[in-house]
């Protein structure tokens, strides 16, 4: 006994009070623990996820989506899929034909206009093509119309349509009608889920397939978008458009009853439908270029490098990718710009921070604190109106440039140049970002114990020696933490170029600001955010691999 | 048992009148604006005279127009739209038209008949540049210059060109920190007829034309974004002329009695109107036309030149306004000798594409 006893000691494993081996027991109880700890900082966790991370995540997203092309004219998408560009020949009469019944459709539930806006980044002139087509697209429709229900006077009752296409007691093409409820759902960006009461009948989807399609496509439009009963009511001029179209061929032999007699009249309708291509020349001269097609082709994928090659002043062309024309090219060179800026900007704040800071941290505490009132003092004013200050005190007619003519230094005729440029910007942010370099540092050097410089004196050190060997070194982590703070703030810095930079001092926040606001490009402005985000993250990991972001100290 | 009666009836009561009325018209409207003295005008002009009508309603201002395009696209995307009513200017209405994001009306029934018995249609004619648009005001970007700058032994300047001639007229000039109008200017200075302005910036060397007459004076050029910028650079004499809105000119001149003229050659003409968001809820929309039906009307209008030298946009309201004010609108004959139409539909296809040469132009 003893000696099994012994033997487990040795060998096995060790049992906790109930039984359980320790070590899981102690797993558990970790994991317990871990889980407990979970539950406490969930709410900051939820939080950061929600207001944080998600948006992010969908601005990243937002750069490369770019479904609406294929959302909108899904069968001219597909059927463009084969042409090939560079042939010089325009698509087939199928392309026109597709296109037509899309952007009918598009119009209608006015989407077309949204595409128009989207492919007009890339094609300049595209959206006003689609805004006039909108307008002109439904003439030949209309006249179709026309013809049938002055021929049939039945059609102009939505019911007769409903009776023909519905199911009712045969079969019904379910596969057709959830293909619509997808379509029309896409282009709306909803769920196009709710209830109808119609299924298109499968025996007409043989016969006349484009007819029923179209009627599916108005019915589920109507029931689900609109919430009106398709049943009583008339479909769109589309439908008796597709109707004549196919009636030239079809073949109505398998039909009989109502059916059969109504479409048998309504294939004595002589009506002219001149080829789609010709139709689409007559709304718009522009679709018989090869242009818009070869745009529509070029971004119909659903997720597109587009934005991002934008970004960086490249392009997305039929025979691959490409740099902007050169005098195009701007995005590319304000990146730069922030970069270098920033840099300076740190570099000024940290050659004015860092005396304030050692003063702060080593002057008694009574004129410490007026001093460290001093720096905040700015830091609590309105950002808009330290930046006017500015505006004030640089301009030509401003202070600085009255006090050196009063004093004889500059001549009047002559005054200097010190705002709307990158001196400007500069000068202003340094100011305005001064206490976030100086705040770390004056932490941390308030932590280095007066008696080490004493030592190294006492040991024989200069004031220089003493300083760069014993102090300076000491305050790194203070001015590494600045530095960090300083930069990626002055990086994403947009009010005060906007402000004093004029056109040489602007940064490419300044652009994605226009993109977001005025060009409403969200995708550009989007990839211009990533990349900038990127950028942030590659210097801090260079940071962390140089100096080691175990010496950054906020404290 | 009586009281019983009489509560329970009374609360009924209310609660069918609050339905019945909840049907009707919203009683909260939202109005987006740009703040300030344009503000003041449509306040003055015809929401309080408006709210004096029906006491019930309470309109709340966001003076949020500089940005109401991505704002309302945004509010669209997180489907919770939260303005009634927002004024923009042409271009920015004809992109939200575009986006779906506006709602299309039909202006004989939406809006009031002019005074003098014609169609509201007919009454702003083509200034209805959009589906979705309902104008009230024409202003127009013209120049003020700093009468006591203008040098010794020459005339003020009186012609667009002026802008651009540095040798007769030394000193700093500002405009604004984009392409349109700036580029329509230097194209007019560069011997480009009136008429075939828009045909030649459509193409590549019509720009690097407009662009290399802009280069003539680059140098000079302070460049503004915010309306307020020129007035204040004139203010403190920081350049010798800029362009603005002439609305702005008029305070630094009349309410401020600074040394600053007009010069309205080759003024732009733009229009400020309202659009209403598209899909809004019934009783809210309900509000929103009785409103406008009244804010647009004849007199509304002409009453609101009264507090801004703009110009208003009903071809009725031109008489009624006060003659003191007649001088001072963009509109006025002697003002309107030459003026430039701004061709909106051309920006709203080539914004994007002339800003990014703009843009690189402006940084080289």
């Amino acid at each position: 006994m003893s000696n099994a006893l012994n033997q487990d000691a040795e060998n096995g494993p060790v049992m906790a009070a109930d039984g359980t081996p320790l070590k899981r027991s102690l797993a558990r109880a970790l994991r317990r623990q871990k889980g407990r700890a979970l539950l406490l900082i969930a709410p900051l966790l939820i939080f950061v996820l929600v207001t944080f991370i998600v948006p992010i995540g969908s601005m990243l997203f937002r750069s490369v989506e770019n479904d609406i092309v294929a959302n909108t004219l899904p069968d001219t998408v597909q059927r463009l899929a084969s042409w090939d560009a560079t042939s010089g020949e325009l698509p087939a009469e199928g392309v026109y034909e597709a296109m037509y019944y899309d952007l009918f459709v598009a119009a209608e539930a006015k989407r077309h206009t949204r595409l128009g806006s989207r492919l007009n980044y890339e094609e300049s002139g595209i959206s006003s093509l689609f805004r006039q087509s909108g307008r002109k697209i439904d003439d030949l429709a209309k006249d179709a119309t026309k013809a049938l229900e002055s021929a049939v006077p039945a059609f102009k009752d939505g019911e007769t349509w409903y009776a023909l296409m519905n199911a009712g007691n045969d079969e019904a093409n379910s596969g057709l009608l959830s293909a619509m409820r997808g379509r029309i759902g896409r282009l709306n960006d909803s769920s196009a889920s709710g209830d109808m009461d119609f299924a298109p009948s499968a025996l007409m989807a043989d016969i006349l397939p484009l007819t029923t399609r179209s009627y599916t496509e108005w019915a589920v439009y109507e029931a689900t978008e609109e919430g009106r009963d398709p049943a009583t009511r008339d479909p769109w001029e589309l439908v008796p458009l597709a109707l004549l179209q196919e009636l030239k061929t079809a073949d109505l032999s398998g039909l009989t009853g109502t059916r059969a007699e109504l479409l048998t009249q309504a294939q004595a309708v002589n009506f002219d439908i001149p080829p789609y291509s010709e139709v689409l020349a007559d709304i718009d001269p522009e679709w018989g270029t090869i242009l818009p097609w070869e745009t529509i082709q070029t971004h119909s994928s659903k997720y597109t490098a587009g934005y991002f090659l934008n970004a960086v002043d490249a392009q997305k062309t039929p025979e691959g990718y490409a740099w902007q024309p050169e005098d195009k090219q701007i995005l590319l060179k304000l990146f730069g710009r922030t970069l270098i800026m920033s840099m300076i900007i740190t570099c000024s704040c940290i050659l004015l921070g860092y005396p304030v800071a050692w003063l702060l941290a080593n002057l008694p505490t009574a004129k410490a604190n007026l001093l460290m009132i001093l720096v905040l003092l700015p830091f609590w004013t309105s950002l808009l109106v330290r930046t006017s200050a500015w505006k004030v005190m640089l301009q030509q007619q401003g202070v600085i440039n009255d006090v050196l003519v009063w004093l004889g230094l500059v001549d009047d005729a002559n005054r200097l140049i010190m705002i709307n440029n990158q001196f400007g910007t500069i000068v202003a942010m340094t100011h305005i970002l001064l206490p976030f370099m100086i705040l770390p540092m004056y932490s941390v050097m308030q932590t280095v114990p007066p008696s080490y410089l004493r030592a190294a004196k006492s040991l024989g050190a200069t004031n220089w020696t003493a300083f760069w060997r014993v102090y300076f070194p000491q305050s790194i982590p203070g001015i590494g933490a600045g530095s960090i703070l300083v930069f990626i703030l002055s990086i994403g810095y947009y009010i005060t170029p906007e402000i004093v930079g004029g056109t040489k001092g602007v940064f490419i926040s300044n652009r994605i600001a226009y993109h977001i606001s005025s060009s409403l490009n969200w995708g550009l402005a989007a990839a211009l955010g990533s990349i900038l985000l990127a950028v942030v993250l590659l210097l801090y990991w260079c940071y962390d691999r140089i100096v080691g972001i175990d010496n950054v100290k906020l404290g | 048992m009586n009281l019983m009666k009489t509560l329970l009836a009374s609360s009924a009561l209310t609660a069918a009148a609050t339905v019945a009325f909840a049907q009707e018209m919203s009683n909260e409207m939202t109005i987006v604006s740009w703040g300030g003295a344009y503000q003041n005008s449509q306040l003055k002009a015809y929401v309080e005279p408006y709210v004096a009508m029906h006491p019930e309603v309470n309109v709340v201002w966001d003076e949020s127009s500089n940005e109401a395009v991505a704002k309302l696209r945004a509010m669209n995307e997180a489907g919770n739209i939260t303005w009634d009513l927002v004024d923009v200017v042409a271009a920015d209405a004809i992109r939200l038209c575009d986006e779906g994001l506006a709602m299309e009306y039909d202006p004989d029934e939406l809006l009031a008949p002019g005074d003098d018995g014609s169609s509201a249609s007919d009454d702003f004619g083509d200034l209805i540049v959009s589906d979705c648009y309902i104008p009230q005001i024409v202003y127009s970007t013209t120049f003020g210059y700093r009468t006591d700058m203008v040098p010794e032994g020459v005339d003020a300047p009186s012609s667009i060109c002026d802008v651009f001639d540095l040798e007769k007229y030394p000193g700093k000039r500002a405009l604004e920190k984009r392409p349109i109008n700036n580029m329509e200017w230097a194209l007019l200075c560069d011997g480009v007829p009136k008429d075939q302005v828009y045909d030649v910036l459509a193409t590549g060397e019509g720009q690097d034309q407009a662009l290399a007459k802009l280069d003539t004076i680059k140098d000079s050029v302070v460049w503004w974004s915010a309306g307020a910028d020129t007035p204040q650079l004139l203010a403190d004499g920081e350049i010798f002329m800029g362009s603005t809105y002439n609305g702005r000119l008029y305070s630094v001149i009349e309410e401020q009695n600074q040394p600053v003229g007009m010069m309205w050659d080759a003024q732009v003409f733009d229009l400020d109107g309202w659009i209403i968001p598209a899909g809004l809820p019934d009783d809210k929309l309900a509000r929103v036309k009785d409103f406008l039906k009244f804010a647009t009307d004849t007199q509304r209008l002409a009453d609101q030149a009264k507090y801004i030298s703009y110009g208003p946009a009903r071809a009725s309201s031109a008489p009624k306004v006060p003659e003191d004010m007649k001088q001072h609108m963009p509109t006025d004959p002697a003002n309107a000798a030459n003026t430039f139409l701004y061709n909106y539909t051309f920006w709203a296809d080539y914004r994007d594409d002339i800003d990014a040469k703009f843009q690189a132009w402006l940084a080289q």
